[in-house]
């Protein structure tokens, strides 16, 4: 029978199952970082357990490490957290790149790297972004710090068979259109509650054409559309991502293994639960004006009046978020003047987001009103870009070139967008305070940030005067 | 994680849809490396002004609703990030049930491990519960049921084995040790292909 990429990796790991019970699933990576990992250790220890196969952790130092000044953490509570993970790694021999290794950096970000990530594994973490490596073929999904003791301990987790959903992307982009945009325009066309409880594939020829890197940045909002999982089947650029990385085998073990990648897409005919179809047509840069990710529109629109709204709780939503943002509705979009801008995170801190973003800002300088800082992904992203030159662009178009981590993304470390002001950010959250108390975030591309940056408002990259964004 | 199964309060009427983990416990609180202490943190920017004062029209700053275990919100509440510090947070306040149509994925796992019992009802059964100004109900999980002071009688549906895991208060991890010889299979199976 013809079966999705997903219930083919998924009947693969059952370890067991039973009429009644969810399966137990076998995991085949266990990323982990310093925010949801303490407790977990320190359940183990409560209970004289031990980490089943530390072989198949990988621990990083990302979420609240300072960009600057690594040597000094002035936030006693954070250094504790960090110096916690140094010595449970330690203590029950999980791998770790800590701060000053040259692998440090955003636990999503260094999984692909290092070529941990691979398709047809289960991988999981303590985060909700795990979402990201299925770009490469694999159910990746995030979990809270019990099921992280759950993982430690036993290499498995009980997990219910989520429905299948299919995201059909049809067409060829734009201009000036990118991965961001793309899932963007989903979460706003289906709703950020649209795929809780499903597993989402993305398929279609605009997904077929993107590199990895773009498939990534889809693959890591799924969760803002609600799904736990997202991912699309492997093909010959997967293949070549992966070949000659870290952690992955050479010669004809690789070729071998990735045979065996190829043979997990999706087969012809296989059935979802649900398909939904986006037409590339449909999509322009976007940018989010609201309090949470489906709150976007095209850049060229306007905000939405509350009587666009239909049902009552959602123009009261509207209505809230509009005064947190302090935006009025029918205010076209470039109007939002912008003071601070953000590029990292997760979703869009890999070497092709600092080179496109560096690409728009080339010989020109920030505006007088922004504070702009870049936040490379990882330390490799970080070496790659200053052997490419591209720190040298930033900073003398007025950025701030930082060390790797999650950043502004959430803001658990000093860099902070102050209350009341608008930030253009690359990464994947829009929330209140999600970047400060009181700040006010506009998620967009690496492209339309830059853009941004330089002009003190949101312009639409396509009128950027650009040949190649 | 304490058994579960009858609890009696007034209900804590959040009338909003979407709400985030973020909003739940803000990310400055998630420091800790403990799983106790969150609940003083709990919707902290919204039941605090920046100078740390309550903010008068916020729920959980009124007193009408002052030790009750059951919070109703409207759709997808807890959406966002995997961070268990939310239902810790939740669980640490003092609420044992959260009542609403739909939660996201990751905080309803996470409340299951935490002995909160995530309560989905439909819309306009939640909608009918946030209109009463003060009311009083009893859940009861064996029976799958909110009862309100007026008898009206809600039911629910729940996962029979997330219910029998509440309801007995265990550890999954200990359960789980029980499959020891499975998981082992598993291992020698993949470890020879």
């Amino acid at each position: 029978m013809a079966k999705t990429i997903i219930e083919k990796i998924w009947d693969e790991h059952i370890v067991y199952e039973e009429e009644g019970k969810p399966d137990l699933l076998y995991i085949d990576l266990h990323l982990i970082h310093e925010v949801t990992s303490p407790q977990a250790f320190e359940g183990l220890r409560l209970n004289n357990r031990k980490v089943r196969r530390p072989d198949l952790c990988y621990a990083t130092m990302d979420h609240n490490v300072p960009t600057r000044n690594r040597e000094q953490i002035k936030d006693v509570i954070a250094r504790k957290q960090i110096s916690t993970l140094q010595q449970n790694c330690e203590e029950f021999g999980v791998p770790l790149a800590n701060m000053d290794h040259p692998d440090q950096g955003i636990v999503h970000i260094i999984g692909p790297e290092l070529g941990l990530t691979q398709p047809g594994k289960t991988i999981v973490c303590g985060d909700s972004h795990t979402s990201t490596h299925g770009a490469f073929g694999a159910i990746a999904f995030g979990i809270g710090t019990s099921e992280v003791e759950h993982v430690l301990s036993t290499q498995t987790l009980w997990q219910a068979k989520p429905k299948t959903m299919q995201i059909k992307v049809t067409g060829e982009l734009g201009f000036g259109v990118a991965a961001k945009d793309i899932i963007l325009a989903i979460i706003s066309k289906f709703g950020i509650d649209m795929g809780t409880g499903y597993i989402v594939e993305y398929t279609g020829e605009a997904i077929r054409k993107l590199s990895m890197e773009e498939r990534m940045t889809i693959c890591n909002m799924s969760i803002e559309a609600g799904a736990r999982a997202g991912l699309i089947s492997p093909d010959e650029t997967t293949v070549e991502f992966l070949r000659g990385r870290e952690h992955v085998p050479s010669g004809e073990a690789f070729e071998r293994e990735a045979a065996r990648w190829l043979a997990l897409a999706t087969d012809e005919g296989a059935a979802y639960d649900k398909t939904v179809e986006i037409s590339t047509d449909e999509i322009e840069p976007f940018v989010t004006w609201g309090t949470n990710p489906s709150m976007g529109s095209g850049v060229s629109q306007s905000i939405p009046f509350t009587s666009d709204f239909v049902e009552a709780s959602d123009k009261q939503a509207h209505e809230k978020a509009l005064a947190y943002m302090g935006l009025e509705q029918g205010m076209p979009l470039e109007d939002i003047a912008i003071t601070n801008v953000f590029i990292g995170s997760c979703t869009n801190a890999r070497l092709s987001d600092l080179r496109t973003a560096a690409n728009v800002i080339a010989g020109r300088k920030v505006h007088p009103t922004v504070k702009a800082i870049v936040v490379p992904g990882s330390q490799t992203v970080k070496k790659q870009a200053e052997q490419e030159g591209i720190d040298q662009v930033f900073l003398e178009a007025g950025f701030e070139w930082r060390e790797s981590g999650c950043s502004m993304c959430l803001a658990m470390n000093d860099d902070v967008v102050p209350a009341g002001e608008h930030c253009a950010s690359t990464s994947n959250r829009n929330f209140e305070g999600r970047q400060g108390a009181g700040s006010k975030t506009h998620l967009m591309s690496p492209a339309m940030a830059a853009a941004a940056a330089i002009e003190g408002h949101i312009v639409d990259i396509r009128k950027f005067g650009l040949v190649n964004v | 994680m304490e058994p579960i199964n009858e609890i009696n309060s007034v209900i804590t009427p959040l009338n909003q849809k979407n709400v985030d983990t973020d909003q739940i416990i803000s990310k400055e609180f998630l420091k800790r490396i403990e799983r106790t202490g969150f609940g003083k943190y709990l919707f902290y920017h919204w039941r605090f002004d920046a100078n740390g004062e309550p903010i008068k029209n916020f729920v959980l700053n009124d007193e009408r609703y002052k030790g009750s275990t059951i919070l109703v919100a409207h759709d997808n509440f807890g959406c966002g990030s995997s961070r268990e510090h939310a239902p810790w947070s939740i669980l640490d306040y003092g609420f044992r049930v959260v009542i609403a149509p739909s939660f996201a994925d990751i905080f309803y796992n996470n409340c299951m491990k935490n002995g909160i019992l995530p309560i989905k009802l439909s819309v306009d059964e939640v909608e009918a519960l946030l209109s009463k100004e003060v009311y009083t109900v009893s859940v009861n999980l064996e029976a799958q049921t909110v009862t309100g002071a007026d008898g009206v009688v809600y039911s629910f549906d729940i996962d029979p084995y997330q219910k029998k895991m509440l309801l007995n208060g265990w550890d999954e991890i200990s359960l789980t040790f029980q499959y020891e010889d499975k998981i082992k299979a598993y291992e020698e199976k993949v470890a020879q292909a």
